[in-house]
């Protein structure tokens, strides 16, 4: 006698009115078992954890195969049958608890929705079930969280509240979708611990959905690899990490995996020097007395969690951000405040790269416009010697050169941050600002990029502020790493040095909770 | 809980009522100013064919028309405020008292179509977000743009010729007083009020149909659906109260032009309301019924625009509220 699976799904086909989301994929996913789905976006990943529900985005729908839910086939339900299971049977966990509380109720109200339309339980025994909740997960004043509504709560506890709402109707499956995508690396690893543990004392199914090859091979028993909506490569997590079996699968380890760090050739004479800058925007400080510098050819990291003032300290340098005390200077020359106040040539050799290249890069404009214009503004560049630059500038981003009469909107992510990068480029800069370029591209895209900004250190003997909150990417890529907090400098120094034998206790924790692929990482980590 | 907390809603609320304020007494000028410039004054308006220039200038004279604009102005605010706006120049009765009924008639016509009109378009727009796309939703959206692009005067008289005219179901002229039936009452009114239903309904219902499919898009919306809440729940409950700060301004703003649309449609019909006293006031130079009404309509229109932002901002706890705090 064996009990059926608590998800089984065969041959599924998933297709839009346009593409094919999932091709072919089955998975099954027995009591207590965990399976981590991994992909970079547009691999399906989501569409498969909703398909376990059967629930389909707008203009999808199953064009062939089987999901079977508790040994119950969902596939021809009607209606009223499929929400009658998805209110029983199964949870779901988004990615930004922000965006999936909806604004207008409290967030008691929400969390036992179900029970309320079920059973018609009464106040308090409802306010009882969430405030037990709220008490395994960790939450503070459990008696009285739940009369707050969403905007008035933080991320990371708005995270632990959607999971106390998926919980509350003890499903038999719960999805996880990036569920801690959003948050900074300290409260991440508090809600993967928790996660960990909830699905083990609750002893439900779970499917792990995420981008994070680390993330997976902690919370999962099972790996599935997907790309473009197809299986490619499922097992153990073990094996999947130590001996992956699809080139695919094996860049995203090695991706993963720890490559030493850069090694430092820059000069000594800094070509930038930050002292003593405090800015703040009206009574709030976003940079506090910060003080570093970098030489030519060299990477300084800038990390530290959302809103310790990384950004800030950027636009200072930038010149967008008036500095409140302290000074700044290029090249021995201090800078003025404002980009107004600065001389063209002070303009020229600071450039600043945005994180999301669509809004950056106008739509209007074809990428010879793009790329030209601060050719023909910075260096008076034009006809033959134009082309010429924007033909080396191409080969410099590694694109063909019959890319320039393009649009931006017929370009990868990948792609159209190549060319806000060869637009920086143009002016022939000194100092290159990147704030968080990568954070919105895929690993393998994002990794590309680094290669290429590695290579134009060495050629252009560029000195690149790198903003990140990967810590990863900044201890393989960066010579010196700074690591801000509340808008205080934390810790700043060589990046082998602060990442083996960090000194301050932010630092440390910090490090120390960037997920590794380790075996057992995570419950090495002291509890939260 | 009090609906209100946090000093950063109560200063709101305080300088929007105060700038509403500023808004009237800045109208009042206007219209007073305006009514200033008509060419001939009063005392000529008045003496008529008699007009010889020493019987205007003495007239003018025990008028006050001598003085300043300005202290003019202010003498005329001071009376407004005790709510003295003159005596009719064409009956010699308060200003008042003759605006004050027909101030009456005017709220019961652009009430009625207000109570029908919000409701139905909200529903409208509503279902046809609900159906997007599918014939419904098609059809609604362009019977509404159809109406929206005629100007309010030639559906009046398209409904006269149709169903006055053609049909004599209902009268052509909407002549009411204070002694009429209810049914007469609802006999006279069908029309202004269909009118107006037609002239208001667009902007209702696409601002709901907009707000509403908006909402539909959310995560919190896809967080309903994989909970299991049956459709009708999460439209009702999950997307309309989210979409419902959009939806309460624009049925504030569409009262305020109702009651602007009701001058023009009172003419049509040639209902007793105040728009038709203010046209015929303006066409007897009446200055003191022109300024009354004048200062009155704009004071309905800026509380009603005022109310349309409070509520805006009130059924939105993300707005209501503080961000931290229990």
């Amino acid at each position: 006698m064996t009990t059926p699976p608590i998800l089984r799904i065969e041959n599924l086909r998933v297709e839009s009115r346009k593409s094919v989301l999932l091709d072919d994929v089955s998975i099954t996913l027995a009591k207590g078992e965990v399976l981590g789905i991994i992909g970079e976006s547009g691999a399906g990943k989501s569409t498969l954890a909703l398909s376990s529900m059967l629930l389909m985005r707008p203009g999808c729908r199953v064009t062939a195969g089987s999901v079977e839910l508790c040994g119950q086939p969902l596939i021809g339900l009607p209606q009223a049958a499929l929400e009658q299971i998805r209110r029983t049977r199964v949870a779901y966990v988004a990615q930004s608890a922000a965006a999936a509380f909806n604004p207008f109720y409290r967030l008691e109200t929400q969390i036992t929705e179900l029970p309320a339309l079920s059973s018609r339980l009464g106040r308090t025994e409802r306010h009882r079930m969430a405030a037990a909740l709220f008490e395994e997960l960790q939450l503070p004043d459990p008696e009285t969280f739940g009369k707050r509504y969403p905007h008035q709560v933080s991320g990371g506890q708005l995270q632990r509240a959607m999971i106390a709402m998926a919980l509350i109707n003890k499903p038999e499956l719960i999805i996880f979708d990036e569920p801690t995508t959003a948050l900074d690396v300290t409260t991440q690893i508090e809600v993967l611990q928790l996660i960990r543990k909830i699905v083990r004392e609750h002893d439900c199914a779970a499917l792990y959905v995420s981008h994070d090859l680390a993330v997976v091979a902690q919370m999962a028993d099972r790996v599935l690899v997907m790309r473009h909506g197809k299986m490619v490569e499922e097992g153990p997590t073990r094996q999947l990490v130590d001996s992956p079996q699809t080139e695919y699968a094996r860049q995203l380890v090695s991706n993963r995996g720890h490559h030493g760090y850069a090694e430092h050739r820059g000069e000594d004479t800094p070509i930038l020097d930050i002292r003593n800058v405090t800015a703040a925007y009206g009574a709030v400080t976003a940079v506090d007395n910060v003080s570093m510098a970098m030489a030519p050819g060299e990477v300084l990291a800038l990390v530290g969690e959302s809103g310790s003032g990384k950004t800030s300290l950027a636009r200072c340098v930038a010149g967008l951000q008036t500095v409140r005390s302290g000074t700044i200077t290029l090249q021995g020359a201090p800078l003025p405040p404002l980009v107004e106040q600065r001389s063209f040539e002070q303009r020229r050799l600071v450039q600043y790269i945005h994180q999301l290249p669509d809004l950056a890069l106008n739509p209007r404009q074809t990428l010879r416009e793009i790329i030209g214009r601060p050719l023909s503004f910075f260096h008076k560049l034009s006809g033959a010697r134009r082309e010429q630059r924007l033909a080396e500038l191409m080969e410099a981003i590694e694109l063909p050169v019959s890319y320039l009469d393009r649009y931006p909107s017929a370009l990868s992510g990948g792609q159209k941050q190549r060319i806000c990068i060869a637009r920086s480029l143009a002016a022939e800069p000194k100092v290159l600002i990147c704030d968080e370029i990568t954070s919105a591209l895929d690993p393998l895209v994002e990794e590309s990029i680094v290669l290429l900004l590695s290579r134009l250190i060495r050629d252009e003997n560029l000195a690149i502020l790198f903003i990140t909150h990967n810590l990863g990417l900044a201890a393989r890529f960066s010579h010196n790493v700074a690591v801000m907090q509340h808008g205080k400098l934390a810790e700043f120094g060589p990046t082998a040095e602060v990442f083996e034998t960090p000194q301050s206790a932010y630092a440390r924790t910090l490090m120390e909770a960037v997920p590794q692929l380790d075996e057992g990482w995570l419950d090495s980590r002291r509890r939260a | 809980m009090t609906l209100m907390q946090g000093s950063a809603v109560r200063s709101f609320v305080v300088a929007r009522i105060a700038s509403g304020l500023v808004s009237i007494l800045f109208i009042s000028f206007l219209v007073f100013l305006g009514t200033a410039l008509l060419p001939g004054d009063a005392a000529t308006a008045m003496l008529g064919q008699e007009a010889t220039p020493e019987l205007v200038e003495s007239l003018r004279q025990a008028l006050g028309l001598d003085q300043p604009l300005l202290i003019r102005y202010l003498d005329w605010l001071w009376d407004a405020l005790h709510g003295d706006f003159g005596v009719s120049l064409s009956n010699g009765q308060p200003a008042m008292a003759m605006l004050l009924p027909r101030l009456e008639n005017s709220l019961i016509l652009a009430f009625s179509a207000a109570v029908i009109v919000l409701p139905l378009a909200i529903s409208i727009g509503l279902f046809a977000a609900i159906k997007k796309g599918r014939p419904f939703d098609t059809m609604s959206g362009l019977v509404s743009a159809l109406f929206l692009s005629m100007p309010s005067f030639m559906i009046g008289y398209v409904l006269i010729y149709v169903f006055a005219v053609e049909f004599r179901l209902f009268p052509a002229v909407s002549s009411v007083r204070a002694s009429t039936s209810l049914t007469g009452w609802v006999w006279a009114l069908t029309l202004p009020v269909l009118t107006l239903v037609l002239v208001a309904q667009s902007h209702v219902l696409k601002v709901t149909r907009a707000a509403v499919l908006g909402v539909m898009g959310s995560d919190y919306i896809l967080m309903a659906e994989t909970k299991g809440i049956p459709r009708i729940r999460i439209i009702l409950l999950h997307a309309l109260p989210n979409a419902l700060s959009s939806i309460v301004s624009i049925c504030m703003i569409t009262m305020a032009h109702l009651i602007v649309d009701v001058v023009v449609i009172e003419a049509v019909f040639s209902y007793p309301g105040m728009g038709k006293l203010m046209v015929d006031a303006v066409a007897y130079r009446d200055i003191p019924v022109v300024q009354a009404c004048g200062v009155l309509f704009s004071a309905i229109f800026v509380v009603l625009n005022m109310l349309a932002d409070l509520l805006g901002v009130l059924v939105n706890p993300r707005q209501r509220l503080p961000r931290r705090g229990a």
